[in-house]
């Protein structure tokens, strides 16, 4: 029988190496309008910003509600195909049901100072955050700039979103 | 838990710096952190949230979110961040002396 020699220490290839540097940019998605489908994103870009990250926060299709002026307050958790809420199905399409339980969830999340949508995307804003809506989304339900609200600087391509996210990380909720 | 000797102190910190004993604080160790994390003077405005934040935990025993400190220490959010560019949550938390904020808000 040989004796093979003991193989050194693997050298960390320099490609690795870059996954330990510390983030710089992220540019998030945000492409649902359930209540559950905008927090991650919202919570994600702020915590960002709290790092002193660059965050860019792009909406695209029903994520548009979270900064359009007359749906993002009315933005509510789903109550039916929604298995994860343990809610029956039958029981969960009952008129004023999901209202009811995103009244309860929203009360819970003021209790730990988590703020509402509208108060949450100018807070992101105003801390240097950068949100944009997707043109193709707007071409689609034939939305105009003033219909987002200010804290919205731009309509943008997809195109534009790659440009903007070259270098950073993506994050799609 | 590492000491971190400043100005003539020694301070219990954690391995990112912050003071695990605020009672080892002082306004001097404050402008020296500062200066540390490239902020080389301490004006009016950066003095009133540091000292709200270390009033709120003092009191409560957690740092206030950032939601809050926008809301209530008089300074809001856009400035700031104009004040502490890599975040106001936890630098104006490492200068008041008190423990890294726990939480996502």
């Amino acid at each position: 029988m040989t004796m093979t020699a003991i193989a050194p220490e693997p050298v960390v290839a320099p490609e690795l190496e870059e996954e330990q540097k510390p983030i710089t940019k992220v540019s998030i998605i945000i492409s649902k309008g359930t209540l559950e489908g905008v927090y991650p994103g919202l919570i994600m870009a702020n915590g960002a910003r709290m790092e002193g990250i660059e965050a860019n926060l792009f909406f695209t299709f029903f994520g548009m509600d979270a900064v359009l002026k007359r749906k993002q307050d009315k933005i509510k958790v789903a109550t039916v195909g929604n298995p994860a809420l343990g809610v029956p199905t039958l029981l969960g399409a009952l008129p004023g049901m999901s209202g009811f339980v995103t009244r309860q969830m929203m009360k819970k999340m003021e209790q730990l100072d988590i703020p509402p949508i509208g108060e949450f995307v100018q807070m992101i804003a105003d801390s240097g955050g950068r949100l944009y809506a997707c043109k193709a989304s707007v071409d689609m339900f034939g939305l105009k700039k003033e219909d987002f609200v200010d804290a919205v600087e731009d309509i943008i391509t997809v195109g534009d979103f790659y440009e903007m996210a070259a270098g950073g990380q993506i994050i799609f909720t | 838990m590492p000491t971190l000797t400043m100005l003539d102190t020694a301070l219990d910190v954690d391995a990112e710096g912050f003071l695990q004993k605020p009672e080892q604080w002082s306004e001097q160790i404050a402008a020296e952190i500062a200066r540390e994390n490239r902020i080389p003077t301490l004006t009016e405005r950066h003095w009133k949230v540091v000292r709200y934040m270390r009033d709120r935990y003092l009191q409560t025993g957690s740092a206030p979110s950032i939601r809050t400190l926008g809301k209530e220490s008089g300074v809001d959010i856009k400035e700031l961040y104009k004040l502490f560019p890599k975040g106001p949550a936890k630098l104006a938390a490492k200068i008041g002396g008190i423990p890294k904020p726990k939480g996502c808000i």
